[in-house]
Parts: C-alpha cells; structure tokens; sequence
C-alpha cells in the first residue's frame, strides 16, 4: 500500500470506492504478535504469542476474559484491545445485572462491531487499530468470532491474526473439519501447534505463548504456565516420533527434530 | 390559586413536590393472582375484576397476558401501571426479535428485567402500584417468580399476591406436590380461588385460568365456579360467638 490524496481521513473515500484509513488500521493489526482461536461444539480455545520487548520487560497482556462465558484475543494496539476488552466487560455485566443471565455472544459482537463503524464514519475520530478474536458461549453452542477495525464481523470454526498468522490458517485449515468433534484437550493441542506455526522454528515454550479455553461447563480461565508446558511436552515426544514419517511441510518436521535440542535462547531469531 | 400550600415536614427528604406527579395512590385495582408449577409447567389463575375503590366496577379485566414464547404474566394492583407495564415488555420483546439470532429472553430474564424496573421506580419514589406473578417455561426449565412493588423478588413452587397470600398459600403449602397432573393443578386453584371470592370483597366470580408449557401459552375462556352459601356458619354467623355479626 502507498502513501495517496486519498488517504488522510476516514471520512474521505478514494475513486476506487476504498476508505484507506480503514485499511490502514487493518494493517495495524497485521504487524501484531499472532493470536489464534478455534472451536468444537462445545469449546473454544484462544491462544497468543507473547513477545517482550526486552528480557528485562513482561510481555503485554493479549488474553482478556470479559465474563465466565466469553474471552477475547486480541492482535495490534493492545491499548485499543484493553479499552474495547473494558466496554466488553461492561456490556456483560449491565446486562447480568438487569437479566440475571449472560450476554450471548452473538449480541456482543454485533455491539462491538457497531461501535468499531462509529469510528469509520467520524472525522474526529481514527479506528480501533485492533483485531479481535472473540470466544463465548450462548444458547446455540460455542461461537468464534473475528471483529475488524473496519466494523465487520465474521463466524469461523478456526482463525489466526497478527503476524505470520499465514502458517498458522495453513495449519488450521488443513485440521478444521475434525474441530467441530474434537475434545477439549485436542482442541488446545491443536491451538499449541497452529501457535508453533507462527514461530516459524522457534522453541514453542509456555513462557512465550498464552492460551486459554471456555467451553459448556468450563468457564472462562487462562491455563496456568505449568499445564501448557506440560501439554507442550506431551505432544513435543509425538511430534519428534512424527517427524521423519514425512509430513507435508518437510520443513515443519525438521524444525521439531532440531528444537529439543537446548540452547536456543527465545530472543535468538 | 392555591391558598393551602400542601407542605411537607422539614426533615422530609422527597423532593419538591410542585414538579412531581408521582403515584400516591391506585385507583382501578385488580385483586389476586394465584398461580403454581406443575408437571407441564406454570398454572395461573386470576378473576376478571377491576375495582375503583370499594366499588367492584370492571368485571372484563384480563389480568394475565402472555409475554415472548415463554412467559406469562399476571398482575395484581393498579391496572393502568400494568398496562404500561405490558408497554416496556412489548418493547423488550420486539427488540429481543429483532435480534433474530436464535437467543431468546426466558421467563427468568424477563422477571429479573421486571425486577429491576419496579425496584427503580419504587427508588424514584414513584412506584408502578403492582404485584406481579411471572411464570414460564424454556428448554424444559418451568419458572415461576413474583415481584412486589418496592422491588420484593423471589421465586417459589407456588406464589400469590395480595389476599392470595394469606388465604391461598397456607392451602398451597398443604395440598401442593412435585409433578401435579394438569387437572389435579387446576382443582387446586379452584379451591383457592373459592376461598378467596368467599372471603375477598374485592374478588368477583368470573375467573380465568391460563396454562404455559413448553408448547406456548392458553388462557381458559371466563367461567364461574359453583358458590354454597348455605353453611350454617353463613346462616348462623353469631352461633359461635355470641355479640358478633
């Protein structure tokens, strides 16, 4: 994309029927650290890949829950991900309050996305330079959802956002037809790998990625380090056994053969 | 010209009274719901009476209205309130529909919504003057609540408001059982409602009973239950206790 006339406010539109300011906070979201979700019929799992800026910083938070039935993963100006999270939460309680019940999830995306417009139809305002992949429940089962900066939404059985989420969909698309029968604990498993996926070599470890479930009696939690590392390791042994009964991308399995070696250091890419 | 100024006392806290029109009082009331779950869902009954104080004026008042595809509502108390009532409940519904996403309010929702408006209004000092029963049922769940008019909630197996609290809940918590056939449910409320049009001057008989289930919501047609005045203790009142009347 370059630099045109057309693209100084979102309230100006271009020849070609574009609104470029939108398309540059997509572009935000694009240069965000990947997150990734799927779901089953019955659960969902969220997962992110979390960087520090330095080995001396914690990384930012990308996982928020907004009510014990509904999480959101975000990708790109956490700022603008920690204030839609808080209107998120806000919206969920009002409406427990009034109704004694939870908010579908369905009605909050709608919501979200209605507020995302707003700012695409306001010179005085800029978009949400923030992808959300929202995970909840409601009456008709367990729903993922991607909400853009651009006031859209859309339904999916998997997704992945943020950067190299190309890998991570490949891999996603590939598996999905098996999701929607998928167990809880194969549900995060696939999440680990499609979040591998995204590190394109790099050691997958639980203190670089968070991920997180909800699902039809499980509310919503964030897995503690030691679980994830656990089910790291679990299929970290599989896949080693896998590698050299030559999967499709040769490339992936070699990688795995290398990885359980020591020393390399999280930041060395 | 208003010579006598109404005053209120000085440690009174309600605001100005010149610019308020708040209810003080009702006039056209309604006089108990009765209602109970049994083995299908939710049994209410009501009679069809609207009083204008002492006077039993209005005697084709339906007081029990079907609310969305899962509730029922019934009301005791100022009639216009629930009519307006209705109104916020008609809204809450179109807009529930509007949604057309497969998620509808249930009868918990909407006694919770009901809740909070009575609980607010009674804040404002403005009470919506009613009691109200809501019942239902949704995914096989029956429901059955009431709300008073400062905001009292809770649900129960049998509920009633007004006199039907003191003359058909102590028959209620006699007579009533888990999984009730729909006509032992309806002989039940008839005997309550019998207690209440003897001893309620404000119940009329013509009564009506209305049934939701899963399937939806059936209001009987308006019929009268048989009356004996012969007891001796109607005839004889003064039998038991010489001097009374």
């Amino acid at each position: 994309m370059f630099r045109n006339q057309y693209d100084t406010d979102v309230t100006t539109w271009s020849p070609a029927g574009r609104l470029f300011q939108v398309e540059y906070a997509m572009e935000a979201v694009k240069q965000g650290s990947a997150a990734i979700g799927l779901r089953s019929k019955t659960h969902i799992v969220l997962g992110c890949v979390n960087k520090a800026n330095s080995e001396l910083s914690s990384h930012q938070k990308k996982i928020f829950k907004v009510d014990d039935h509904i999480g959101v993963a975000i990708a790109g100006l956490t700022a603008d991900g920690r204030v839609l999270s808080r209107y998120m939460r806000n919206e969920c309680i009002n409406y427990s309050f009034t109704y004694e019940s939870p908010l579908p999830v369905g009605r909050l995306v709608v919501q979200l996305a209605d507020k995302a417009q707003v700012c695409t139809q306001r010179s005085w305002k800029r978009p949400y330079g923030v992808g959300l992949l929202v995970a909840g429940l409601d009456e008709s089962g367990a729903h993922l959802y991607y909400n853009c900066p651009s006031g859209n939404y859309f339904e999916y059985q998997a997704f992945a956002i943020g950067s190299r989420s190309q890998a991570a969909k490949t891999y996603l698309e590939r598996r999905f037809e098996n999701f929607a029968d998928s167990s809880r604990d194969d549900l995060v498993k696939d999440a680990l790998m499609a979040i591998r996926e995204t590190l394109q070599g790099e050691t997958l470890k639980s203190s670089i990625c968070t991920v997180a479930v909800v699902g039809v009696g499980e509310p919503f939690h964030i897995l503690d380090l030691e679980t994830v590392q656990q089910m790291i390791d679990a299929f970290e042994i599989v896949g080693e056994q896998e590698g050299p009964a030559a999967e499709p991308d040769a490339a992936a399995a070699a990688d795995q053969g290398g990885s359980t070696e020591e020393g390399v250091a999280p930041m060395d890419i | 010209m208003n010579f006598m100024a109404s005053k209120q006392p000085e440690n009174c806290l309600l605001g100005p009274e010149s610019d308020s029109q708040r209810t003080l009082y009702p006039y056209v009331t309604g006089t108990s719901v009765v209602a109970l779950k049994y083995k299908d869902g939710i049994l209410m009954a009501a009679d069809l009476g609207g009083s204008y104080g002492s006077t039993l004026r209005y005697k084709n008042v339906e007081r029990m209205k079907p609310i969305g595809k899962h509730s029922l509502l019934g009301a005791s108390g100022e009639i216009s309130d629930f009519q307006e009532i209705l109104r916020y409940l008609d809204d809450l519904i179109l807009y529930d529909n509007m949604w057309d996403d497969g998620n509808s309010l249930g009868p918990k929702e909407v006694h919770n919504y009901l809740t909070r408006v009575m609980y607010n209004r009674r804040n404002k000092f403005n009470p919506l003057w009613n009691s109200l029963v809501l019942g239902g049922v949704k995914k096989g769940e029956k429901y059955l609540g009431t709300v008073s008019m400062i905001g009292v909630n809770f649900e129960d197996n049998h509920v009633a408001t007004g006199f039907g609290n003191h003359l058909a809940r102590p028959i209620l918590r006699q007579d009533w059982h888990e999984n009730l056939s729909f006509e032992d449910g309806v002989k039940l409320l008839e005997k309550c409602m019998r207690v209440l049009l003897y001893r309620d001057r404000s119940a009329i008989n013509k009564l009506q009973i209305a049934k939701i289930t899963e399937e939806g919501v059936t209001i009987s047609q308006p019929y009268s239950l048989k009356t004996y005045w012969e007891f001796s203790a109607f005839a004889n009142p003064a039998q038991g206790a010489v001097g009374t009347w």
